[in-house]
C-alpha cells in the first residue's frame, strides 16, 4: 500500500466528500444563515432589516427567555439524578444473564423506543383527572382521596412530565450501566466477596467507582437531552399552566414558530447552540479519551 | 452485548447467594419491577380495544367490558386516513435510511482506512451537527426548503432526520471498518482491486452488522421524530404518524377521544417494538458503542 500512498492523500477525501457537503449544505450554511438572521429584524411577512446586535439586548431583558432556560435547568438537574440513580439500581438488579433478569431487562428498556410523542400521550391519558386511569388506581389504593387535575398547576404537571420521561428512558442509562457491570473483572468481586465486603459494599466501593466514566458520559448524554427537551412539554402541559413550564426550545419554537419573529428566534438558538456546546464540548472530550485508552 | 451469554466463571458470586433468602426478593422486585414498566402500554392496548363509550367513561374501568375495533376504525378513516400517514412515515424512514447508510459507509471507510491530508478539518465539519443542536437550525432550513418546495415533502423531511442521524451513522460505519483486520484488505491490495472495490466486495459484507445497526437507529429515530414534523410537514395530507397522535388528540370540538388517542398510540408503537424485538442485539450494541466508545 506504500506505493499508493499519496494518491491515498486525496482518495480518502473522495470517500468523505458526498458527506462534508451535505453538512455544508445543510448544517453549516443554514448556521451561517442563523447568525446573520439573528442581527435582523425578520419576521414572516419580511422585514430583514439588519439591526445589529439588538435581538440579543433584547433577550437580555426578555423575563419570558429567562424563566423557560431555569426551567429548563431545574428540569434537568431534577431529572437526571433521577434516571442515573434509578437507571444504576435497576442496572444492578438485572446485570446477571437469568433469564428472569433478561426479561426483566427487556421490558424496562421497550419503553426507549418508542417515540417520545407516543409516551407523552399515553401518559397526558394516565394523568387525566376523569379518565386516566393513574389517578383511578391511586385513588383505589388510597393514596389520594380524589383524582388529581396534573396539569393545573405547574408543580404537579412539572412531576407528571418527570415521572412519564422517567418511566420512558430510564431503560437507557440501565443498559449502559449493565455493560459496565458486566466489563468488570469478575476476580476482583470475587476477591471482595472472600474479603467478607457484603453486597451493598461490593455495589458502592467496587462497582460505582469503576463505573464512573460510563456514569459521567450518561449524565452528559442525559443532561443534553433534557436541556433540548420539547415534545414532551408540548405535548403535555403547552406550556401552561400561565406559561410556567415553556423549555428553552419550546420558548424559540414559540417566537419562530408561532410568532414568526424569525430574527429574534434566531438570536435565542444562537444563545441555546452555545449553551449546548459547552455540554457537547466535554462530551467530546470525554469520548475521545476513551477511544485513546 | 448484554444479552450474549457471559461466560461460566462470571457466575460464581451469583450462584454462591444463589440459595440465600435475598433471591426471593429480588425475584419479587423484578416482577414488581415489570409489572411497572408494562402496565402503561398494556393499558393503552387494553384501552384502545373498548368501545368508545367504554374508553371515555368517567370513572374509567382498567380493563374493556366488551372488545371493539371501533377505535382503530375511527383512526384508519381519520383525515387523510390512516394509511397516507403511515406511508408518509415509512416513506421518510426508508429514505433517511438510505441517505444514512449511503453517506455513512464511504465516509466511515475514508476515515478509517484513508491517511488524509488535512483530516482534523473533515472531522470538524463532520462534528458541526452534534455541535449545532438540529432544533437551533429549523428555521433557516425552513426558509431555505421553502424556495426549493421542499417543505411538506418527504424529501425535505429525510434530509432533516439525515442531519440528526449522521454523526451517530459515521461513527458506527468508522468503527466496523477499523476493526476489520488489515490482513484482509492487503489481500485484496495483492488482488489488483481498486479502492471502490474494496470497499463493495470486502468491507461492506464483513460490516452487514455495522449497517444494519445504522439502519434500525435510522428508523426508529426518523419514525418517531417530533418537531422538525411538527414544523416542517403542516398540511393534514403531509403528517407523519406522531402528528397524526396529535392532531387525533386535538380531535373535532374540543373533546379528546380518548379511545382513538390510545388506538393510534398504540398503532405508532408497534413497528418500534417489533423492530428492537427482532433486531434487539444490534440495537444494544449500537446503543453501547454511540455512547460509550
Amino acid at each position: 500500500m506504500s506505493t499508493s500512498r499519496s494518491f491515498d492523500q486525496w482518495r480518502g477525501w473522495l470517500y468523505v466528500a458526498p458527506t462534508l457537503l451535505f453538512v455544508g449544505v445543510f448544517v453549516v450554511i443554514p448556521f451561517g444563515q442563523l447568525i446573520v438572521m439573528s442581527m435582523t429584524d425578520r419576521s414572516l411577512l419580511g422585514g430583514g432589516k439588519f439591526i445589529g446586535f439588538s435581538n440579543y439586548v433584547r433577550i437580555w431583558n426578555d423575563s419570558g427567555f429567562w424563566g423557560a432556560l431555569l426551567f429548563t435547568v431545574k428540569y434537568t438537574i431534577v431529572l437526571t439524578p433521577i434516571l442515573m440513580i434509578l437507571g444504576f439500581a435497576l442496572a444492578l438488579l438485572t446485570a446477571d444473564n437469568t433469564p428472569l433478569k433478561r426479561l426483566t431487562r427487556t421490558i424496562i428498556f421497550l419503553p426507549v423506543v418508542i417515540g417520545l410523542s407516543s409516551s407523552s400521550l399515553l401518559w397526558f391519558w394516565l394523568f387525566d383527572e376523569q379518565v386516566g386511569l393513574l389517578n383511578k388506581l391511586l385513588v383505589d389504593l388510597r393514596v389520594i382521596a380524589q383524582p388529581m387535575v396534573w396539569f393545573a398547576s405547574a408543580d404537579l404537571a412539572f412531576w407528571a412530565v418527570v415521572i412519564s420521561i422517567t418511566w420512558k428512558v430510564v431503560g437507557f442509562g440501565m443498559v449502559l450501566f449493565i455493560a459496565a457491570i458486566q466489563s468488570i473483572d469478575r476476580e476482583i468481586l470475587e476477591a471482595a466477596v472472600i474479603d467478607g465486603a457484603g453486597y451493598w459494599k461490593r455495589a458502592f466501593l467496587i462497582i460505582v467507582p469503576l463505573s464512573r466514566r460510563i456514569i459521567l458520559l450518561a449524565t452528559l448524554v442525559s443532561a443534553i437531552g433534557s436541556m433540548l427537551a420539547f415534545d414532551q412539554f408540548y405535548i403535555m402541559t403547552s406550556g401552561g399552566p400561565r406559561g410556567q413550564t415553556f423549555t428553552a426550545v419550546y420558548w424559540i419554537y414559540q417566537n419562530s414558530f408561532v410568532s414568526f419573529r424569525l430574527g429574534y428566534g434566531a438570536a435565542l438558538s444562537i444563545v441555546l447552540t452555545l449553551i449546548i456546546f459547552v455540554f457537547s464540548t466535554l462530551q467530546i472530550g470525554l469520548t475521545a479519551r476513551s477511544e485513546a485508552q | 452485548m448484554t444479552s450474549a451469554a457471559l461466560a461460566p466463571e462470571a457466575h460464581t458470586v451469583a450462584t454462591r447467594r444463589a440459595v440465600s433468602p435475598g433471591t426471593y426478593g429480588i425475584v419479587a422486585i423484578s416482577i414488581a419491577v415489570i409489572a411497572i414498566m408494562a402496565a402503561p402500554i398494556v393499558l393503552s392496548a387494553l384501552a384502545s380495544i373498548k368501545t368508545a363509550a367504554d374508553a371515555s367513561a368517567i370513572p374509567p374501568h382498567y380493563l374493556p367490558r366488551e372488545l371493539s375495533f371501533e377505535n382503530y376504525a375511527k383512526v384508519f378513516q381519520f383525515q387523510a386516513g390512516l394509511a397516507t400517514y403511515v406511508a408518509n412515515s415509512a416513506l421518510v424512514a426508508a429514505m433517511t435510511i438510505a441517505a444514512c447508510l449511503a453517506l455513512a459507509a464511504p465516509t466511515g471507510y475514508g476515515l478509517a482506512r484513508f491517511a488524509m491530508r488535512g483530516k482534523e478539518i473533515a472531522f470538524l465539519i463532520l462534528l458541526a451537527p452534534i455541535m449545532i443542536p438540529y432544533q437551533a437550525i429549523l428555521t433557516p432550513l425552513y426558509l431555505d426548503f421553502a424556495k426549493f418546495g421542499l417543505v411538506n415533502t418527504h424529501l425535505g423531511l429525510a434530509i432533516v432526520h439525515t442531519i440528526l442521524q449522521l454523526p451517530f451513522s459515521i461513527f458506527l460505519m468508522r468503527a466496523s471498518f477499523e476493526a476489520i483486520p488489515r490482513e484482509i484488505e492487503e489481500a485484496a491490495v495483492v488482488d489488483g482491486c481498486s479502492t471502490w472495490q474494496r470497499l463493495t466486495r470486502i468491507f461492506l459484507p464483513l460490516a452487514v452488522p455495522g449497517l444494519v445497526t445504522v439502519a434500525l437507529f435510522a428508523f426508529i429515530n426518523s419514525w418517531n421524530e417530533f418537531l422538525a414534523a411538527l414544523i416542517f410537514m403542516n398540511r393534514n395530507t403531509s403528517f407523519t404518524v406522531p402528528i397524526l397522535l396529535v392532531s387525533v388528540r386535538a380531535g373535532k370540538f374540543g373533546a379528546v377521544d380518548w379511545g382513538a388517542l390510545q388506538a393510534s398510540v398504540i398503532v405508532s408503537i408497534i413497528p418500534c417494538l417489533a423492530v428492537y424485538l427482532a433486531l434487539q442485539r444490534y440495537y444494544i450494541s449500537g446503543l453501547l458503542s454511540g455512547a460509550v466508545k
